[in-house]
């Protein structure tokens, strides 16, 4: 067992846990974007970040995917926390300001404007959907591609791939890209799975301003943008 | 011939010795990357045919050798001469039979070659005696640019191989013991101590096979201080991972290098198949028994490859992103089994510390802070290449006498060290000590150590955005913070330099930059706002310049300047010449005038004026 403290409290854990395991075990909630039981962590998001260490040699590690160590002290919600937390949440509703799961998070952390140049993307990279495909569904069919500000994700050269049998396992998993799948230029979605589910304001001339619950509402913005 | 135990080893070195004293003269030609781009093969080859020509025998009288970089590339093609230690400069194909004539056979000067010190305006004969060389401290580059780098002999002839001997008959311990009396840090810039690195790989079990990596991943824009080495004297490299190896009983080496270097992929094959022939690499070194062979793995040129957990899976063969630390490498690297990457200037320097002593290395350079570091001196500088400085020199040290002091009439005004994810330096604080503590105190880092020259023509906020645009296409763009934090502080830098930029945006990119250092997961995110915030900490009155006067004073951001034409102009015609636009129009001798709407602000007219004539407001 690792004897570690959190947020003041000693707490004791099996070893190999990570930070995220230990401070849910103990019911202390870490919000988080790219993690899901049953998936390998992958610490992209940056949601989970906790304070550990002290005085200047502190810092911020992502929870997920740092293992609980002996005698460490971790706080899950210092100043320094929020801070990080709230520029990550800004950052994400100035580039997927559609995500219900985002506008969720970013209220509960009292995130009420961004202030950066807004952006309409249906990914954050987070690659739950790239994991799943991988280690629950052994298909490998969609990963990384490219760095840096042209990363993304899909299958190699866009092409269909041979081994996707469809199960929209990658949607499922989505915290923000809901509508990624169902995407109206077929030859662009990742695999192909949701396509017979398109949404609804798509479909309806009429409905040009129709707002949603999401605001703004991504099919209603790139129909805009087709028109343009 | 393969050397079975170290008497050997010693008899091929006497051998090496004997067929280089049985030359009397020896002409060098640097062959690095910097002078054959400025023509070196060309010089070598007329050097060859011209004593071939004149009948003078190549083995006894006169040889012709390709050296590595002697670090004074703005000087190239770089030839000197032995014994004599003459240096030449910026020689040309056409001057070769000349040189030949006068100074390789009659022994007198050509002035016009020398190295003229534009401070004393004296010209210099020797090498040793030019201010950018006698200020050094050479230990690591000492034998560039003096021996073949394709030729272990000539290796042996400067001593290489005696520290692996000598460590072979001591203690793994013992070595690492030395290594960590050395004082040696790690020189890829995090400053990690060598020894106790080693240690930790030492403590590891064995069975399961250990990993030596070095580091060869410089993607630093206008830094080229591995490259040299490699190229130079790689065969120390070599040696040093030799040592690493049976002090920390790994079993496997690799050299991670870059693909862009090619001279270098090729300089290592040669040495790696050399020292395999000797025996120095594969099954039973030297009969001692102790087995290592080390494999070259060429990188495909992502910046973030230099970082450790990312170049591990680059050597598995997978998408190059940085993980968690811990598990360190030296617990779970490539494979899952221990791993110690350092930097190819870190072994070079281990041969240094085994053959002279712990005692002898700690004595370089400042308490904390042991031995020499490599710079790659670049940007407005008279001097620039590469220089080799004893750690705690002073900043001022460097760009003032080694470098020359600035090129044109402006003012330096800062230096940027540690590469894009460095920061940059005022001239206020050039009386700054060059080590690991002071760097990162005043907010940079050594990095691996590239140091850019900028001068008062130079926009702090238009360098912030160039290498905040490095670092948003550079980043692997796992880490959300990392990937969209340094487009946005891109984003924000480029409104800053159009004069779009408000108040409110410079608060958020403060607070932005803090929180991409704080988030992120490897050291390319930690480091790089480091040029957003260094430059809003020394530079803050430019940023609120082009805020609130929309005025860029360097005359750099194209939004904020007009290009207009003074009292000085002579009517020579000059710029009218250069003008791609046609947007300089006047009479002969007369002063000419910009029609600023077809004006593109390329700055090509103010190059061309001799006149100063040409006004950037």
């Amino acid at each position: 067992m690792v004897n570690l403290t959190i947020n003041g409290l000693n707490v004791s854990v099996e070893e190999g846990t990570t930070l995220l395991e230990a401070a849910k075990f103990w019911g202390i909630p870490i919000p988080t974007l790219c993690h899901l039981d049953g998936l390998s962590p992958y610490g992209a998001c940056r949601l989970c970040v906790v304070e550990i260490g002290e005085g200047p040699k502190a810092s911020l590690v992502s929870s997920c995917t740092y293992p609980a160590e002996e005698g460490l002290k971790v706080r899950t919600a210092s100043s320094r926390v929020i801070r990080a937390r709230r520029m990550i949440l800004e950052l994400l509703l100035a580039s997927c300001p559609q995500s219900k799961t985002i506008q969720d998070l970013a209220a509960a952390h009292g995130v009420c404007q961004q202030r950066f140049k807004q952006e309409y993307e249906d990914c954050i990279l987070c690659g739950l959907c790239v994991r799943m495909c991988e280690e629950q569904m052994m298909a490998k069919a969609i990963g990384f591609r490219s760095r840096g500000e042209n990363r993304s994700i899909g299958t190699p050269f866009d092409i269909k791939s041979d081994v996707c049998r469809l199960c929209g396992a990658c949607m499922y998993v989505c915290p923000a890209c809901q509508l990624r799948c169902t995407f109206n230029e077929p030859e662009k979605t990742i695999c192909g799975s949701g396509q017979n589910l398109r949404p609804p304001c798509l479909e309806k001339e009429q409905f040009d301003d129709m707002m949603c619950y999401m605001d703004p509402c991504v099919a209603c913005e790139i129909q805009k943008q087709n028109k343009q | 011939m393969r050397l079975s135990n170290v008497q050997d080893l010693e008899k091929q070195r006497q051998e090496a010795n004997k067929a280089k004293a049985g030359i009397k003269k020896t002409i060098l030609v640097c062959a690095g990357t910097g002078c054959l781009a400025s023509g070196a093969a060309e010089v070598a080859e007329a050097f060859r045919k011209e004593i071939k020509d004149r009948g003078i025998d190549m083995k006894v009288e006169l040889t012709v050798k390709t050296t590595g970089c002697h670090g004074f590339c703005e000087r190239g093609p770089i030839v000197t001469f032995l014994p004599s230690g003459i240096l030449y400069q910026h020689v040309s194909p056409e001057e070769v039979q000349e040189i030949v004539e006068k100074t390789v056979i009659s022994g007198k000067i050509i002035k016009e070659l020398l190295y003229r010190d534009p401070k004393t305006k004296k010209y210099i004969e020797q090498y040793s005696e030019i201010p950018f060389y006698a200020l050094q401290t050479r230990i690591v580059l000492q034998n560039s640019g003096q021996i073949d780098p394709a030729s272990i002999d000539d290796y042996l002839t400067v001593g290489g191989f005696s520290a692996l001997a000598k460590s072979l008959s001591m203690q793994p311990e013992q070595i690492i013991q030395e290594v960590e009396n050395s004082g040696l840090k790690g020189r890829g810039g995090a400053g990690f101590p060598t020894g106790l690195k080693w240690k930790a790989l030492a403590n590891q079990p064995n069975g399961r096979g250990k990993f030596l990596v070095c580091n060869g991943d410089e993607g630093d824009p206008g830094a080229y201080m591995d490259r040299s080495v490699l190229e130079g004297i790689p065969h120390s490299v070599i040696e040093g991972m030799l040592i690493g190896a049976y002090a920390t009983g790994a079993t496997e080496g690799i050299i991670y290098v870059r693909n862009e270097y090619p001279l270098a992929v090729k300089h290592l094959n040669i040495a790696l198949q050399q020292a395999r022939e000797l025996g120095l690499l594969g099954e039973n070194i030297l009969g001692t028994g102790f087995s290592f062979d080390i494999n070259l793995v060429k990188g495909a040129g992502a910046f973030v490859c230099g970082e450790e957990t990312a170049l591990i899976r680059s050597i598995e063969g997978k998408i190059p992103e940085p993980r968690q630390r811990p598990p360190f490498p030296v617990q779970k690297g490539i494979n899952a089994k221990p791993t110690v990457i350092n930097n190819v200037e870190t072994w070079a320097n281990i041969p240094i510390i085994i053959e002279g002593g712990a005692k002898a290395f700690a004595k370089i350079g400042t308490k904390n802070n042991s031995g020499t570091k490599i710079f790659s001196l670049v940007g407005k500088i008279r001097n620039t290449g590469l220089v080799e400085v004893p750690m705690g020199i002073t900043i001022k040290e460097i760009v003032d006498d080694i470098g020359g002091g600035p090129v044109g009439k402006a003012k330096i005004k800062a230096v940027q060290t540690g590469g894009p994810s460095g920061g940059c330096i005022p001239a206020e604080r050039f009386d700054l000590p060059i080590d690991y503590d002071s760097l990162t105190e005043a907010g940079s880092i050594m990095g691996s150590g590239g140091m850019i020259v900028m001068d008062e023509n130079t926009c702090m906020v238009d360098i912030a955005k160039y290498f905040m645009n490095f670092l948003k296409d550079e980043s692997c763009g796992k880490c959300f913070t990392c990937r969209k934090g340094t487009q946005r502080m891109y984003e924000i830098l480029d409104d800053i330099s159009k004069g779009k930029g408000t108040l409110e945006q410079l608060d958020l990119l403060e607070q932005l930059a803090h929180v991409v250092k704080d988030t992120t997961m490897c050291g390319l995110g930690q480091t790089a706002p480091n040029p957003v915030l260094s430059t809003l900490r020394y530079f803050h009155n430019e940023y609120i310049q082009h805020i609130e006067k929309k005025h860029c004073q360097a005359g750099v951001c194209k939004e904020l300047i007009t290009y207009s034409i003074n009292e000085n102009c002579t009517g020579c015609q000059a710029c009218v010449k250069v003008c791609t636009q046609d947007a300089i129009t006047g009479q002969k001798k007369q002063r000419h005038v910009i029609d600023t709407t077809k004006c593109i602000k390329c700055g090509a007219c103010r190059s061309a004026c001799k006149f100063e004539a040409i006004e950037v407001v």
